[in-house]
């Protein structure tokens, strides 16, 4: 299938969530949506680059919470809609993802981990402790009760403007898969020494790999201040991002585009499902003890069991 | 003049003991990553163990919480056992510890941080000791006890185990598997094992470490993931595996910090870390990659 | 014609700490030649390689490879102006097959020179002809996991011709093989220089060493012993000391 036809297939799949969510009429499916979607966009940028070449992210929270932030300024400071936010968004979180991977990635992939790891509690120090933008104490935003020109409840415009973003990352994600690019990561990932050797230039893919990473991040984390409408450090550093970032591709399949989206339908349904059930630090352990289980047991994800029994999951 | 000389005093002053402190906290950390090479980013999380371990003792058993840490040890040695025979079995053998492992390791920081949120909730506790409280005054510098003596005990524990390095055949052999693991088996003895006996050194001395955390600040459980930053800057600013190197490194981050915390206010701390991390990174020669 | 070696290792030194792996290093090699490297485990070829290619930075001295100095270039740009490896443990990329490992060099080194695109369909062509070269054709779509210690040294093998280089260091690329398998080795490796390809060999198998080279190099403990005719080397009392006589 071309690129262009799995976009066109992306869009139909899309359309046909958005009018089933439509059909079925209650508010709470476009909420619960919503969050899975993000998890989506969230889980197949860190595969981007942890999976195909082979860089742990820990910081996905870091990333995440300045395009949300990002918003927020934006906000404060101009009108400027939404779709025109994320790619800003987009485009902070890929510099600082950028600085990260220049000054870390010519070294062990361990060191680029702790990085990001620290990265995460100095971002969250340096918001905490920035007023403009509420500080400890959050910032409030107004979310509009229609969406500008389609006229939609906000709520199921900003689930429809995920489902773009969704597209785009998977499309991207595909793409690089079965390009000379996903050759390169491949072999960053298999063994870098050999890769320099067969005339691969490592860091500049690596840098690639980390923007890009990154960009889809904060673009993720645009829309999140219309979302929640209350935004604190707290919950958008929340340690739930850093762990289901990293869950989601692990437990779904770090070889393919398909592996974090089964990952984060499974793993984010399952915590919309249990955080109304149970307690949320319960389903966080959950989702933690999933990790560290498919990891030990299952390390090619369920796309690795799956095509272990035989299933030809032709991605 | 004089009033911001002595602050600076008592802040350098802080900063040291705060450094012997650090440097008890790393120790673990320059023995599993400094010299078995294993990431162990989880390693502050059993330091939080530790410290409500000893958190339990001193409020249901009155006991002190730095003689608890000592007889908690042994658990500590046996659950860093079993942790490093799952890492080794798992991921080490099957050379998958570059992704693999780090994720597993992420998953115990994550999971000990929710179970203890779980079992104990978000407030802040801490413990009660003689030491709390006090400080010895000498001339113009105040030297807190519970600064003090978590220093003393850090120093003791790092001597303790330079000793044990340097003097005992098990350290030396140790110091052999960082260097050469080939070397060691033609030797007779099993890598393996020496590692596993390492790295449950590396998480007994967590339970002190937490002990010592706990008299200090009062403890909760997201503070770990403060400790992740300092923890490898120290590492790898102190030459990875370095007692001596880490002792210095922790000294002077621990110095630099107290002043940031004096002078520019406490919540600039991790920042601190993380630039110590990030300029020792940059610094260091572009031989670290690969081994 | 150029004077100007198309190899050129000028006072080359690496230290590992405290161990100094080379001294001094001068070497020479022209195009088109056949030289052979030898020497003891442990006296630096490898290192030396590694310098040579960029894998590992000298403190002292200077390689200069076509005209360019190579200094400060990283390894995949040494790469990309012809200069290429095979490595003495085999490092395959393990999660692609045996043909995708032979099309990473052409996408990156070969497709990144000037005027050298290669379209898909002779790209497979190119990866196809160089598995048949050495013996891996009916393999091409296994993956490394699944191929014999003898069969990884070959692909290894490919792997750096497949980069279309103009000069090729083979580093032990024949240990273990069978006496035939060796026969393989040393015939692909001289019809590639009879194509033009300079070739560096290292190796201890003695046979095939004198076989192949115009020229020998000994290193023994960082250092060069030795630098000549092969027949004279052999002769040389250093190292008949040092490597030979036992």
């Amino acid at each position: 299938m071309s690129g262009a036809k799995f976009v066109l297939a992306l869009l139909i799949a899309s359309a046909a969530v958005f009018g089933v969510a439509w059909w079925i009429g209650n508010a709470y499916v476009f909420f619960a949506g919503y969050v899975v979607l993000q998890y989506i966009a969230l889980a197949t940028a860190w595969n981007i680059l942890g999976g195909y070449t082979g860089y742990v992210n820990f910081g996905t929270a870091a990333f995440f919470a300045l395009g949300a932030y990002t918003t927020v300024v934006l906000h404060k400071l101009t009108s400027l809609p939404l779709p025109v936010m994320m790619p800003i968004g987009g485009i902070v979180a890929g510099i600082v993802g950028l600085g990260t991977g220049y000054l870390t990635l010519r070294l062990r992939g361990a060191f680029f981990s702790i990085a990001t790891l620290a990265l995460a509690v100095v971002a969250q120090t340096l918001i905490t402790n920035w007023d403009f933008v509420g500080g400890s104490r959050g910032a409030y935003i107004v979310r509009p009760a229609t969406a500008p020109l389609l006229g939609i409840d906000y709520v199921q415009y900003l689930f429809l403007v995920m489902q773009g973003l969704v597209v785009i990352v998977l499309a991207t994600a595909r793409a690089i898969e079965r390009s000379r690019l996903g050759y390169g990561f491949a072999t960053i990932r298999d063994d870098e020494v050999a890769a320099e050797a067969s005339g691969v230039p490592t860091l500049r893919l690596k840098l690639l790999a980390t923007t890009l990473s990154g960009a889809f991040m904060g673009m993720a984390g645009a829309p999140l201040p219309y979302y929640v409408t209350y935004l604190d450090p707290t919950s958008s550093f929340s340690l739930a991002y850093a762990v289901n970032g990293v869950a989601m591709p692990l437990v779904g399949g770090t070889s393919s585009w398909l592996g974090p989206v089964i990952g984060a339908v499974l793993l984010g349904t399952l915590q919309q499902v249990a955080t109304v059930t149970i307690s949320s630090a319960l389903n966080l352990l959950i989702v933690g003890l999933m990790l560290v289980g498919f990891v030990i047991v299952a390390p090619n994800g369920i796309l690795g069991l799956l095509r272990f029994r035989g299933g030809r999951v032709r991605t | 003049m004089e009033m911001s000389l002595d602050l600076l005093g008592n802040a350098v002053v802080s900063g040291l003991l705060l450094g012997g402190f650090y440097a008890a906290v790393t120790i673990g950390v320059s023995i599993s990553f400094g010299m078995l090479d294993i990431v162990n980013i989880a390693h502050p999380a059993f330091i939080i163990l530790g410290s409500y371990i000893a958190y339990i003792a001193n409020t249901m058993l009155g006991i002190d919480p730095i003689v608890a840490a000592v007889i908690a040890l042994p658990a500590f040695y046996l659950l860093g056992a079993a942790v490093y025979q799952v890492y080794f079995v798992a991921f080490e053998r099957r050379g998958e510890e570059a992704l693999r492992g780090l994720a597993f390791f992420f998953g115990l920081l994550f999971i000990t941080e929710v179970t203890l949120v779980l079992v104990f909730g978000v407030d802040y506790r801490l413990v009660e000791a003689p030491y709390i409280g006090p400080s010895l005054h000498l001339g113009p510098v105040d030297l807190p006890l519970r600064l003090l003596v978590p220093c003393l005990v850090a120093l003791v524990m790092l001597g303790a185990l330079q000793l044990f390095m340097s003097r005992t055949f098990l350290g030396r052999a140790i110091l052999a598997v960082a260097q050469d693991q080939l070397a060691l088996r033609l030797m007779g003895a099993n890598p393996t094992r020496i590692k596993r006996i390492a790295f449950a050194l590396s998480i007994a001395t967590t339970s002190l470490a937490g002990a010592v955390l706990i008299v200090i600040q009062p403890v909760e459980p997201s503070i770990g993931r403060d400790y992740i930053g300092r923890v490898f800057a120290i590492c790898v600013l102190g030459g990875m595996g370095s007692f001596a190197g880490t002792l210095i490194a922790a000294i002077a981050l621990g110095i630099v910090e107290s002043l940031t915390a004096t002078f520019y206010g406490p919540s600039w701390a991790p920042a601190v870390a993380f630039g110590f991390l990030l300029i020792t990174l940059a610094v260091r020669p572009a031989g670290i990659l690969g081994r | 014609m150029t004077s100007e070696a198309l190899l050129q290792v000028t006072g080359l030194g690496k230290r590992f700490g405290g161990f100094v792996a080379l001294e001094s290093v001068e070497l020479a090699v022209h195009e088109g030649e056949r030289v052979g490297l030898i020497g003891p485990n442990g006296s630096g070829k490898s290192t030396l390689v590694n310098c040579m290619c960029g894998t590992l930075r000298n403190e002292m001295g200077s390689v200069r490879f076509a005209g360019h100095a190579l200094d400060g270039l990283s390894a995949h740009e040494r790469t990309r102006l012809g200069l290429a490896r095979s490595f003495q443990l085999p490092r395959p990329f393990n999660t692609l097959s045996l043909a995708e490992n032979l099309r990473v060099p052409l996408l990156y080194a070969v497709n990144a020179r000037h005027g050298e695109t290669l379209g898909t369909r002779a790209l497979e062509q190119r990866c196809a002809d160089l598995l048949q070269t050495v013996g891996l054709a009916d393999k091409a779509r296994q993956l490394p996991r699944d191929l014999t210690q003898i069969e990884m040294r070959k692909l290894e093998l490919a792997r750096a011709m497949a980069a279309a280089p103009r000069l090729l260091i083979a580093d032990e690329a024949m240990a273990g093989l069978s006496h035939g398998e060796v026969d393989d080795i040393l015939s692909l490796l001289i019809r590639l220089n009879e194509q033009g390809v300079t070739v560096i060999l290292i190796e201890h198998i003695m046979r095939a060493v004198m076989h192949f080279s115009q020229r020998l190099v000994v290193l023994v403990a960082g250092r060069k012993i030795a630098d000549g005719t092969p027949a004279d080397v052999v002769r040389d009392p250093d190292v008949v000391r040092a490597y030979l006589g036992e």
